[in-house]
Formats: C-alpha cells, structure tokens, sequence
C-alpha cells in the first residue's frame, strides 16, 4: 500500500458514466468529469437531482467502472484502493446490522480484512470514543437515536484508518437539530484524524459549513458547473452567524441557479 | 416482447432439458418401466387412454372448482363478519391458526362416514374448508391492516365507518384475498385427489392412480398424474388470470413468478 | 445523554401485564369457540335428519344418526377402552404411539426437506439464470400427486444397500413430506436472502468482500425474518406429506393408517376414528408448538415484531 504523502487523494480524469449503453434507455449520467480532491480536504458535492452525484462518489468507491477516463484514489487505480481498503463509506441510512451490537457493526470491515478479535475489539473501543458513544458499545442499532446510528457507521468507516471518507447525504434523515449536531461532529472527527472527505449533500448550508471547496454539478448530462471556494478559516458554532457565511451560501445558491457568481469569495467558474 | 423471452425462456429450456435426460436415463440404465417409465411412454398412455384421463380429470376438476368456490365465498363472508363484529374474530382466529397447523385432511375419514357412500360431498366440503381457512386468514389480515394515512383521510372527510370499508379496507383486502387464490387454487386439486385416497366414488384422478399402480399399468398411472398437474396448473394460471383482469395495477407485484425484486451481485 | 424516560420502567410493566392479559383473553376465547363447536355438533345431533337429508334440493346434510355422528362424551371416552376386543392396548396408547411415530417422520422430513429448500435458495440466489428457470418448476412441482412418488421412492429405497443400512418403509413417508417442505422453505429463504438494502451490498462491496463473505455476514442474518414463517409453512407441509405418504403407501405405525383402519370400523364403532382424528390433531399442534419455540430462541435478540 505505497502512497506519497502529497499525492491528491482522489483524482478524476475525463470520467464519464453512461449507463445501458447502445439501448433504447441509453443515460448519460455524467459528462467529462475531471476533478482533484487534495489530502486533508473536504469536498462537497452538490446538485438537483439527477446531476450524477451520487453517481461520481460510486465511480470513486470502484462500485461501478467509468464507460471513459480514469479515477485515481491515493495515487492507484481505484480497484486497487478498493481492494487495500483506502477508503471508508456512510450512506444516508447508517446501514448498521440489525443483528450486530454497535461493537461488532464497527468490527465488520476488521472482520473482513482478517483482524484477530483483540485488535478488533481495541480498535472498535477506540474508533466509539473517538463518535463519544463510548457507553453504548453493547446496545443494538434499534435502541439508538438517528443521529447516534450515524456516529456508528462513521466510526465503521473509520475503523481501518483510511485516508478517504465518501459519504453519501449521511445526514439527509436526520433533523435540522441533530444535522447541525452531527456537522459539528464530523468536523471535529476530520481534525483528530486528517481524512480527506468527498461528501454528497443536498442542503447548501451543510456544503458551505463542512466543505473546503463545494463542486457544483449540474444535471442533463451531469458535469460540474462550477467549483466554490470556502475561505471560513476554523468552523464552529458561530460560524452559522458569520456574514460571510450567507455570503458564501448566496455564491453556492446562485451557481446552482446557473448565474455567475458576483461576490469575491473565490469562485472557480468551469 | 424480449423482456417476455427473458421470463418464458429459461423455464421452457430447463424443463425441455430436464424430460430429455429423464428419456435418456431411463433408455439408458435399461430402468423397469414400474420404477420410472419414459416421458415417450406416459404421453402415449396420455394419448391413447385420452378419454378417461378426461372423465376422470373432469370429476376431481368438478370437486376442486366447486370447494374452491364454496371455500372463496364462506371466506369472505366470515372474514368481512369477523371484522364488523370483534367478538366473532376473536373465536375464529385462535381456531384458524389452530387448524393452520393440523393435518386436516383427515377429517374426509370422518366425512366419508356422515354421507353416502357414493356421495362426492365429503370431498367437496374438504376443499371448502381447506380453502376457507387460507382465504379467511388472509382476507381478515387485509382488511384489518390497512394503511392508517387512508383512514385519517377519509376520517377527515367525515366518513362513516361502513364508507371506510367500502373505500379502504374492501380493496386493500382485495389484494391479500388474491395472494390467498394463488395459493388455494392448485390447493383445492391436490385436496381433491387426496381426499379420494379414503374411498367412495373411485372415478376421479386420484383413485385412477392408485388403481394404475395396483395394477402394474404404471406409465398410464403418470399420465393421471400428468393430467393431475396440467390441472393444477390450469387452475393456478386460472387465479392469476382473474388477478390480472380486475387488478392490473397489481400487476407488477411479486409473485412466484416475478424475479424476486431486490439486491444482487 | 441518552437516558431512558423516567417513566420508562412503569410503562414497561404496565405492557407486559396487558400481553399476560391478552394471552388469557386468547386462551379463553379458544375454549370458548371449541365449546360452541361441540355445542353446534350437538344440537345438530339433536335437530338432525338421522339419515342425512337434503338442502335446496342438494343431499348435503350429514348423518345425524349415532353410527355416523357420536356424542362428543363417546369420542373422548373411547379413548380409555380397549383397541380390539379382548386386548389389553387401550386406544389412547394406538393413538399416542401413531401419532408419536408419525411426529418423528415428520420431524425427519422437515430436516431434510429445510436443508434443500434451503440450499436450493443459496443456489438460486447466487446465479440468477437458476432462479428464473427453476423457480416456476418448483411452484408446479407441489402439484405433483405424492402417491405417485411413494411407490417410486420406496423401491429405490429398497435398492439401497450402503454396508448394513437398509432402507426402511418410514424412510420413504419421509421424503415424501420432505418434498412438501421444501418448496417454502426455498422460497422464504430466496426473499430472505435478497432482502438487505442496496447500501448494504454496496457497503460490502467497498469492503472487497468475496460472495461467500456477504452471504454469511449479511444476506444469511438478513433472511432470518423470512425464515422463521417458511419454517413454519415447512413444518405443517411437513406434517401433512407425512399423513398423506402413510395413507398412501399404508404405513405400519403411523396416525395415518390408524386412521384409514379405523374408518372402515366405523360402522361397527363409530367413536374410533374420532380419537385417530384427534391424534393426529394433537401431533400437528406439538410440531407447531416446536416451531414456535425455536422462533422465540431466534429471535431473542431482535427488535420484536421484526418477523417478516
């Protein structure tokens, strides 16, 4: 697993996704996509529906294979990272086992890699403090809250220290309340462990506060519409009252309209 | 028209395939026709003997239909009882699923001995009762678990509760007394040719194949038993007709047929 | 912190007296509706034409007469006299050792029938090309009439020489009834199976996992759900095929031909059947019961109410 540290974590290159190629119901999900995510960096992804979002994140994680171009994970093709395990996913419903306790839900990567059962259940502990769900090691997802479910899948994807987390709306089921909780949280979580993020989100303020650079796509065929700079500094619960906040919320919101974005908050038009 | 080929063709090409290893085995290891005759030989016998597969076909088909029939009404009509009146689905619903684990087919014995000897009711009633209690247990459990959105709706639209039957929980209903059809309907034929296994009347496809058997004629017994399946079948194929015509919009559910709609590979 | 509600532990107890209440409410309500029905039989003893008789001109009332239709006092007393004439065996120890005898074979049958059903759906799960061209098979398959199986089976039975094992007659009732559980059990178990949610194969997927992983890690605890109720289905078909192949081939010391033998006494001793009928009910509601039982262990840790 040879990486050099400066290589970006994720590189697309003139990736494009058509799906049921050469038939009646032929889709172009993605147009020539070409995007870099740098080490340590968040990157939103945002859109209308049907802009290949979704899509794009699935074409990093190697779930499914460009019809053109490359994806690059952590300097290999991304096969290869799926099969080293470099990156870890959460999904919109946390996807915990009904019949696992947290602990073993959090296991189940370290499971598969072939971990014995004393590091496993070490790394488990660690990866419940690291979410503060420390008590709950032996509950069931069912006795959970939304948002608690969700610290535990991030903890299961983090359980193998990837350098990559792509995270799929992770947070669209939760309540206004507890999303802005569980942003809070994952920001801290990023600052104990410097992972890259790709994160795919509906909600313009999300992408604002959690993101380094927002992607917005656009869709028919999808293909990024312009690339937003987020120069907030250190995110906190004030950041949400901050000028600068709104400001950057108005950029995002009008390149989604499809109008140039006026204010010096360092949009990147493509 | 290819997505049809994807569904029928596989089936087909598995049971051709099967019948022609079926022949080739038998020819081949030289089997005694009374272990295992050659599918050549059980369609001459279904040939050749056509007219009495059909008379014979036609009793146990009669017996079927009319206790599939009788089952499907007394179903209803108790089902629809039972949820008007609690106290009556309070009796019958411990004693349904009582009778859901008992091998009732052994009550045509008792039957058999409170009718005439030459009567076909003990094996019509069986049918019934058989049929009754899967359409019962299935009609009551749609009526009652209907989508509580759709009642507040119609609470709001200041329905009574007779209109909240007729509107809501009648087609939700529908929906659960097909999938009790589905299952009922080849039920009812195999009830039936059970049922003549204790006696009486010996002319239907149940005693023929005993009789076939008895009497060494084995591949004219398989071809009672190919006209017991072609019944069978005819009367499945029957249900889902019927399911198709007055519920289309149910149609791309998921039945046996359907590919199993969820995740693979 | 999550906390549980002050109030949570009351409200706990206050659920599980109403489920003791609802249980005794059940109970009763079954005596009861077995009373009204031993009262309907009665009183149709009494009101009964006692050779039949018919109804809008069809001949379908039953018998009301006592060769026909006993007392229900006669059925149950029945039990403690003598089988035949003169010997010792009551009809209680005929039935009991029937039904028992017919609960192993069953028990025997649902084994073998769950482990192909089951084996069958893995199978189909992993290819998709078997499913769709078994699948239908299968369905027809249960029409096929089992007493054209039970001579079959029991002469290649009694082929079968493997050292000093030699087929027994109760082998072939067994596979009989294997082959009616099976075909629910292969269906339950292929919904089972491919029931987890696209994110969770996915998630598998990311994990590089090989099929066999995702079948055992997830696919197999996701189906359990939708195994327990084929168990059951299996477990009645089990009992069913197992009465049916006794009736059929004859089997000695099963419910199944205590019941045929004793309907043709019938004229003579009209309450016999009765105790075989009811044998063979009881033997029916202790593999239900078995089946419940095993469905509580299994599911003792999951959320209740997560039966599909």
């Amino acid at each position: 697993m040879s990486t050099t540290n400066d290589s970006p974590a994720v590189e697309v290159l003139g990736a494009t996704m058509t799906f049921n190629r050469g038939r009646a119901n032929e889709v172009v999900a993605l147009d020539p996509i070409t995007l870099t995510v740098n080490a340590g960096e968040l990157v939103a992804l945002i859109g209308p529906s049907g802009c290949g979002k979704s899509t794009l994140l699935r074409l990093i994680a190697n779930l499914i294979e460009p019809t053109a171009g490359t994806v690059r994970v952590n300097g290999k093709a991304a096969s290869q990272a799926r099969l080293d395990g470099d990156y870890g996913m959460a999904f919109q419903q946390a996807g915990l086992f009904e019949w696992r306790t947290v602990t073993r839900n959090i296991e189940l990567p370290l499971e598969l890699k072939g971990w014995d059962r004393t590091r496993r259940r070490e790394r488990a502990s660690e990866m419940l403090d690291l979410v503060r769900l420390g008590d709950f090691a032996d509950h069931h997802p069912w006795e959970l809250s939304g948002g608690m479910q969700q610290r535990v899948a991030i903890a299961r994807a983090l359980s193998f220290a990837p350098k990559l987390l792509l995270m799929d709306e992770p947070f669209g089921a939760l309540d206004e309340m507890t999303r802005e909780h569980m942003q809070g949280e994952l920001g801290q979580i990023r600052a104990k462990t410097a992972s890259s993020i790709v994160f795919v989100t509906h909600s313009i303020p999300e992408a604002v506060f959690l993101a380094n650079r927002v992607v917005v796509m656009s869709a028919r065929p999808g293909q990024i519409a312009a690339i937003i700079d987020i120069t907030l500094g250190q995110r906190d619960e004030l950041t949400r009252e901050d000028p600068a906040f709104f400001a950057h919320v108005t950029s995002v919101r009008e390149a989604l309209r499809g109008l140039p974005a006026s204010h010096g908050a360092g949009v990147d038009d493509r | 028209m290819k997505q049809r080929a994807v569904v029928v063709l596989p089936p087909l090409l598995c049971g051709a395939a099967f019948l022609a290893l079926w022949e080739l085995f038998v020819v081949t290891r030289h089997i005694k026709p009374f272990l295992l005759p050659k599918p050549s030989a059980i369609w001459g016998q279904f040939h050749g003997n056509f007219h009495l597969v059909r008379s014979s076909t036609r009793v146990t088909g009669t017996n079927a239909l009319i206790g599939l029939l009788l089952g499907v009404a007394a179903g209803v009509v108790v089902a629809l009882a039972a949820s008007r009146f609690r106290i009556l689905r309070e009796l019958i619903s411990p004693l349904a699923t009582s009778v859901a684990a008992i091998p009732i087919i052994v009550l045509v014995a008792i039957f058999n001995n409170l009718f005439s000897i030459t009567s076909e009711v003990p094996r019509r009633l069986m049918v019934a009762l058989v049929v009754f209690f899967i359409v019962f247990l299935n009609v009551a459990k749609g009526l009652e678990q209907t989508d509580p959105t759709h009642v507040e709706l119609l609470h709001s639209y200041g329905a009574t509760n007779a209109d909240i039957i007729r509107k809501v929980r009648i087609p939700n209903a529908l929906a659960y007394l097909f999938v009790a059809l589905r299952q009922a309907a080849p039920l009812a034929v195999v009830t039936a040719f059970v049922s003549e296994y204790f006696g009486g009347t010996q002319n239907g496809l149940g005693a023929r194949i005993t009789q076939s058997i008895a009497s060494s004629r084995d591949a004219a017994g398989w071809a009672y038993v190919l006209a017991a399946c072609l019944l069978g079948l005819a009367f499945f194929v029957l249900a889902i007709a019927i399911e198709h015509i007055t519920t289309p919009w149910r149609a791309r559910q998921a039945n046996e047929f359907s590919s199993i709609p969820t995740t693979r590979r | 912190m999550w906390r549980r509600a002050p109030d949570m532990d009351n409200r706990d107890r206050r659920v599980g007296d109403t489920r003791m209440r609802d249980a005794a409410r059940r109970t009763l309500m079954f005596i009861a509706a077995l009373a009204l029905a031993a009262a309907a039989w009665e009183i149709y003893k009494a009101v009964g034409p006692d050779n039949g008789g018919d109804l809008l001109g069809m001949h379908v009332l039953p018998k009301a007469e006592n060769r026909a239709m006993p007392h229900i006092w006669e059925m149950l007393s029945r039990f403690r006299h003598a089988e035949v004439r003169g010997s010792h065996r009551t009809i209680f120890d005929s039935v009991a050792s029937g039904a028992w005898y017919s609960f192993r074979i069953a028990l025997a049958g649902l084994a073998l029938g769950t482990a192909i059903g089951f084996g069958l759906a893995v199978f189909m799960a992993r290819f998709r090309i078997v499913e769709r061209g078994l699948l239908p098979w299968l369905v027809v398959s249960q029409t096929v009439p089992l007493i054209a199986l039970a001579p079959l089976v029991e002469s290649w039975g009694g082929r079968l020489h493997i050292g000093a094992f030699t087929w027994q007659p109760w082998m072939s009732a067994a596979i009989i009834a294997a082959f009616l559980a099976f075909f629910p059990m292969a269906v339950g178990a292929l919904r089972g199976l491919s029931s987890p949610p696209p994110a969770s194969v996915e998630l598998m997927a990311s994990y590089a996992a090989p099929w066999r992983s995702t079948l055992w890690k997830l696919r197999l605890p996701a189906a359990v759900p939708f195994l327990l109720p084929a168990f059951r289905l299996a477990a009645n078909a089990a009992v069913v095929g197992t009465v049916v192949a006794e009736i059929s081939t004859g089997l000695r010391g099963g419910i199944g031909r205590l019941v045929l033998e004793y309907m043709r006494e019938a004229t003579g001793d009209p309450a016999k059947v009765y105790t075989a009928v009811l044998g063979a009910s009881v033997m029916g509601l202790a593999m239900a019961a078995l089946v419940a039982s095993t469905e509580k262990l299994v599911m003792r840790n999951r959320r209740a109410g997560a039966v599909a």
